[in-house]
This record gives structure tokens, C-alpha cells and sequence, in this order.
């Protein structure tokens, strides 16, 4: 899918309203679009809805051996993607700029600022520790997807259990969730970005850029703090030259906002947190229809099924009978065995000597006695066929394959209905082989 | 033209959640409340897939094909790269949606339809599909039917379980996932894990096509509040 470009009108308007301190969304200069968190029903699973700007994030363990030079440290793993659904001129499996430098700032955020502690991750020195893998896809683009990403991430890790684990001498027990509760990550702060979007040479500022901001923008500048006022990343990008002054009011500003958030993500913790207590309804299922209006619900609901059996029973008898499944092989030699019939090329008029290559069949399996198009089982065991009456020599190399004479006993066949493409360019290979090989003889 | 497929079919319905909302591209949200009771935790879960469809749009040359539009369906699970069996249900996906989609209609372009797992407790497949025939009805593509997907689990006893969680999938026999068009209960697509009899086969298809009724009713349902509430 092509992204559209952005028209130049588009952009003067929005720099000319830039210029005049107005956004397009009516917002202030230095207000946040609204954050709103919600969580999975699977622990270490949340969303994060920044203004239009969705991603979902996921942790998970697993019991690895650690790093050499690390032995007693868990291994962190962060991994962004975005998905192909958050923007049409995303394709998958991409490596665009744009994805690698938000990973290398998210890790950078995340990693790098020691806010998880790897010590206590460890189970047994030089063997065994917990690797956390911090999963996050962008589910729509609308701008800033570092700050959605960061905040994501640390929502999740925070929300995430993992499952208690006990040593004793050599051994180690992994208790499941009904054994014993699992056990929460020990988190030291909570790092935020926070992204300043600068526009005519660093003159205009705005917090939190949406995607058609971010398009005309001169230069980013990112800064992760958290709510104990300490920078835990900062990153300048684009063609800006900022000025010092500049930096210690975009922290400022960062610091007010990163407590904001902070409390917004310890509510909706702690939210979660009381409603799974109370064995009330948690997960997706349960936060998205109160969200939106447009949202339909059905609890679960009883299926008749109470006649089933007769009707299954009628279409058995209804049905015709299976037609037969020629599934007898005919072993030719030991290694080779032919199912089905040959069938006439369908490449028109070879030569001689390209018609003794002439292809073969596969068996198929039957149909069902219903409509289905799932694609058929082939048969793998198949044989080289001829079709003129000469006999051909069985060639000395050892890597082709042995080629069957079948000579004048078998009557010319019908194809039957190939349904494998790689049986097409493997025939074509053959034959192109053997060709060479005639050549050069 | 959508007005005409829904038709007069009512039954009840399995359960479950379709969000659609409208967005740069168009949504669906489909989530499945695992039937548990109160007293298991460990049941507690719900199978939920986002949806977003692009096109009809302009396509690479490399992929366009000349009297169609190229239909692609990408599986993108939770946790990890998409392996073989993303790519399979890519496929059956693909498959289904092709046999719907009037693609006549619109050649040389290309049809994107991305789906995300948000979370997995049992009959992903079929959820999938609903996802994706809801993004379809909700981008206004041409179709020639609905289809909606359901996943039946049989038991080692020979009963029949419509919707199973991930704990009785992984307990049951087998495992059949049917794909079944709204316009005359046929079945565009099966699958199955496992090995069960041709009449065990027939039962479950036909418990699949009563519950398909409720499916349909429920997408019905969800529309019309979708488009009188915006």
C-alpha cells in the first residue's frame, strides 16, 4: 500500500497555524492528547490509547541460560513493530529508519535507564534466569508513537507477574499461577517519553506531535524522565539546532507532564488490580464496549443443538459414497513408487529428445463428501514418466534422479488436476537439466 | 447492497463481542468471552483480534493481477515473529475471503487485511474470521456473502463443544474450524486438527451452521448500532 504524500498546502497551513500558536485538534501548545490504558485479560498485556495513536504491548518469561559476561543477570528483550494496519504505507517486514530509531530509543529508555532490576531476575547463577521479552505493536499511527511505545512498555511491566520460582540446592521448581501466585517484576521508577516537535528553525515548539505535525516538522527532541525528575534519555533528531535555554524549559515542561502521566498509569493499576481482586469482569472484552458508543456486546449464549445428530445422519445417507480412492502404490523398484496417472504434457510440441523428460502426476486425496476448499494433501512419492517409445539412457551422474523406462506397455493418460506449483519449476529444472547435459556430451 | 444479505435468518448465538470503529482504516474488534465458571480462575480469559483492512488500492506492480484485486491477509500473533502456523491460517483466511470478496469489481489493486491477536484463549481461528469478514462489511467492499467462523471441539466422550476454551481444546479429540457463508449455510473453508469419523464430522458441521444463525443475527445487530449511533 502506498502512503499518500502530503500536499504542499497542507503543509504551509500547517506551519502557518503553528505560527499562530493553533493546532489542528484545538489543542494547547503544551497539552497532551488524552492517554487512556487498558488492559488484557493475560497479565503483562495492555493498550494505550494516545489520542488516536494505538499500541499494544505484551511481556512474557521464560527460563534462559544468561549472558556469559552477565551471570547473574536477567536478559531483557525489547522488540516495537509496526504493524501493517497502523498506516497505509506501512509494509511488513520492513526495516525502515523509523522503526529501527524508535527501538534503539525505546531499549535506550528502557534498558539502559535500569528501571527494571535484572538482579533479582536471576534464579541460578550461571544457569538459569528469567528473560522478559517486551513485545509492543503500533495498532494506528497518529504521531508520537515514542511516547504511546514508552508508556505501553512500562505499563506492561509493571501489570506483568511472573511465576514464582523456588531453589533448592540444584534444583529449581517453577510453580504454576495455581500454585502459587505469581510474582511481580521488581521495578525501581517508571521512565517516560516525552517528544517536543520543533517547527521554523526551532522558533515554535509543540508537545506531543500528531502525524501530520510530525510530517512538517524540523526537528524532535526526546525526553525520558520520571516523576523523581531525573532524565533517564534525552534525543535530539531533524535539522534543529537547539538552543540550551531551550533544553532546560522542554525539561521542565517534560517533568510536569511525566508526573501527570505517572498518576494516570497508577490508577488505572491500580484499577486493574481491584478488579481482578473482586473477581469482577477484566479484559478487552469488558473495557472496550464501555469506550465507545458504536460498541455492540452479546453475553454468551445457548446454540440449539438439539437435532443435530439426525440431520448429520440424513446428509451421510443423502450423500453419494466417496468415489474410490485409487491409493494403491506400484512399487517400481526399492526407492520408487508410482500412484496415479501420467498424464500428456501440456507444453505443445517438443522435440524429441525433450519429450523422453515429459512430466508426471501426483495421487490426490479424495474430496469430502462436502464442499471444501481447503488445499489437498499431494502425494509425495512420484516418477518419471516417458511418452515416446525409445529407450532412454539412465544417466551416469548420481545426483539426478533416476529415470524409470516404461516402455510401450503403458498407454498415453490423462493429466490429472496438478496441485502443486512446485512441481512446475522442479520439472522445468529437470528438464533444463538434462538438456545441459546432452549439450555438453 | 448489504441490505440485501441480511437476511431473515434468527437464532441464538454463542457469545461474543464485535467492536467496530472507525478509524484511517476500517476496524473491527472481535473478542470472545471464554464461558467459565466463577470458580475457575484459571479460565478467566477472552479471545480478542483487531482488525483493519486497506483498499481497494493502488497495487505494486509485482503484485497486481489483471482482471482482480490481489487479496492479502497478514496474522500477526502477540508474542514473537510470525511463524508457519500464522502463515497457514494466512492462507485458509486468504482462502475465505477470496471466495467472498467480489474482486471483479476492482482489478489491479490490492486488498491489505492486517489482523492482530490481542489476547488467545481458545478458537483463534475462528475469531479471525469474524474479525475479518466484519472488516469487510465495515469497509464496504463488495461481497457476495458473509461468512462467519466456527470452531467445534470434540471430547474423547463424543460430545460436542461449540467455542472451546484453550483447556478444552487442548483436552479434546479434535478440533474442527468451519467457515460458513451467510447467503445458504455452505461452508467456505474447514479445517481440523486431530482425527474424528465422517459423522462426527457432519454433526459438528451442523451444529456449526446453527450457530452460524446467531453469528449472522449478531452481526446484524452490531451494524445497525454501529451506523444509528454515529
Amino acid at each position: 500500500m502506498k502512503a499518500t504524500p502530503l500536499s504542499n498546502c497542507e503543509r504551509r497551513f500547517l506551519l502557518r497555524a503553528v505560527q499562530e500558536k493553533k493546532r489542528l485538534d484545538g489543542r494547547q501548545c503544551y497539552d497532551y492528547r488524552n492517554i487512556r490504558v487498558s488492559f488484557g485479560a493475560d497479565r503483562g498485556c495492555c493498550i494505550v490509547d494516545l489520542g488516536r495513536t494505538r499500541v499494544l504491548a505484551q511481556v512474557s518469561c521464560e527460563l534462559v541460560p544468561p549472558k556469559p559476561s552477565r551471570p547473574t543477570e536477567g536478559v531483557l528483550f525489547f522488540n516495537l513493530e509496526l504493524s501493517p494496519m497502523a498506516a497505509p504505507g506501512l509494509e511488513p517486514g520492513r526495516q525502515s529508519e523509523l522503526l529501527v530509531s524508535l527501538n534503539r530509543l525505546l531499549e535506550r529508555c528502557l534498558r539502559d535507564s535500569k528501571c527494571i532490576d535484572t538482579e533479582s531476575l536471576c534464579v541460578v547463577a550461571g544457569e538459569k534466569v528469567w528473560q522478559i521479552r517486551l513485545d509492543m505493536h503500533l495498532l494506528n499511527h497518529d504521531g508520537n508513537i515514542t511516547d504511546a511505545a514508552s508508556i505501553a512498555g512500562i505499563v506492561a511491566l509493571c501489570h506483568f507477574r511472573r511465576p514464582d520460582v523456588s531453589v533448592q540446592g540444584e534444583e529449581v521448581t517453577v510453580y504454576t499461577p495455581e500454585e502459587r501466585d505469581p510474582v511481580p517484576l521488581s521495578i525501581h521508577h517508571m521512565p517516560i517519553c516525552v517528544s517536543f516537535a520543533f517547527f521554523h528553525q526551532g522558533t515554535y515548539l509543540l508537545v506531543d506531535p500528531t502525524e501530520r505535525e510530525e510530517r512538517v516538522m524540523d526537528g524532535l527532541l526526546v525526553i525520558a524522565m520520571n516523576k523523581h525528575h531525573e532524565i533517564c534519555t534525552i534525543q535530539s533528531s531533524g535539522v534543529v539546532m537547539l538552543l540550551q535555554d531551550q533544553i532546560l524549559r522542554c525539561s521542565k515542561i517534560a517533568a510536569v507532564k511525566v508526573a501527570e502521566i505517572t498518576e494516570l498509569i497508577q490508577k488505572a493499576l491500580e484499577n486493574d488490580q481491584k478488579a481482578r481482586k473482586e473477581g469482577g469482569k477484566f479484559g478487552f472484552a469488558e473495557s472496550i464496549p464501555n469506550q465507545r458508543i458504536t460498541a455492540f456486546k452479546m453475553e454468551s449464549a445457548a446454540v440449539d443443538t438439539n437435532d443435530v445428530e439426525e440431520q448429520a445422519g440424513e446428509i451421510i445417507a443423502k450423500a453419494d459414497p466417496p468415489s474410490e480412492v485409487i491409493a494403491n502404490p506400484v512399487l517400481h523398484t526399492p526407492g520408487t513408487a508410482q500412484i496415479g496417472e501420467g498424464i500428456e504434457s501440456s507444453w505443445g510440441d517438443l522435440e524429441e529428445s525433450e519429450k523422453e523428460e515429459a512430466a508426471e502426476e501426483e495421487g490426490e486425496s479424495e474430496a469430502a463428501a462436502f464442499e471444501c476448499e481447503k488445499v489437498e494433501t499431494e502425494d509425495t512419492s512420484t516418477v518419471r514418466k516417458t511418452k515416446s517409445d525409445e529407450p532412454i539412457v539412465l544417466s551416469d551422474s548420481e545426483e539426478e534422479e533416476v529415470v524409470i523406462l516404461e516402455p510401450q506397455e503403458l498407454p498415453r493418460k490423462t493429466r490429472t488436476q496438478t496441485s502443486s506449483k512446485q512441481e512446475n519449476p522442479s520439472k522445468k529444472a529437470f528438464n533444463k537439466r538434462r538438456r545441459k547435459k546432452r549439450t555438453s556430451r | 447492497m448489504l441490505q440485501g444479505y441480511l437476511g431473515e435468518y434468527t437464532a441464538p448465538l454463542i457469545h461474543g463481542l464485535i467492536h467496530v470503529a472507525v478509524r484511517l482504516c476500517r476496524d473491527a474488534w472481535l473478542q470472545r468471552r471464554a464461558q467459565a465458571a466463577p470458580e475457575e480462575r484459571g479460565e478467566r480469559g477472552d479471545t480478542s483480534v483487531l482488525a483493519g483492512l486497506y483498499g481497494p488500492a493502488e497495487a505494486k506492480v509485482s503484485k497486481e493481477l489483471p482482471d482482480r484485486a490481489a487479496l492479502e491477509v497478514l496474522l500477526r500473533p502477540k508474542v514473537g515473529l510470525p511463524g508457519v502456523l500464522e502463515r497457514s491460517r494466512e492462507q485458509l483466511l486468504r482462502q475465505t475471503c477470496e471466495a467472498v470478496v467480489l474482486g471483479v469489481l476492482h482489478p489491479r489493486t490490492a486488498i491489505s487485511l492486517v489482523l492482530q491477536v490481542l489476547s488467545d484463549a481458545g478458537s483463534l481461528l475462528s475469531c479471525c474470521l469474524n474479525a475479518a469478514c466484519m472488516a469487510l462489511l465495515d469497509a464496504g467492499l463488495p461481497l457476495a456473502a458473509l461468512f462467519c467462523g466456527v470452531t467445534c471441539a470434540l471430547q474423547p466422550d463424543g460430545t460436542i463443544l461449540l467455542d472451546p476454551t484453550a483447556r478444552q481444546e487442548q483436552e479434546a479429540r479434535a478440533i474442527l474450524t468451519f467457515a460458513i457463508a451467510s447467503s445458504d449455510r455452505k461452508v467456505l473453508m474447514a479445517t481440523t486438527k486431530g482425527s474424528c469419523s465422517v459423522e462426527e464430522m457432519q454433526q459438528c458441521l451442523a451444529a456449526a451452521q446453527r450457530a452460524a444463525d446467531t453469528i449472522f443475527q449478531f452481526y446484524r445487530d452490531s451494524v445497525r448500532r454501529r451506523y444509528s449511533k454515529c
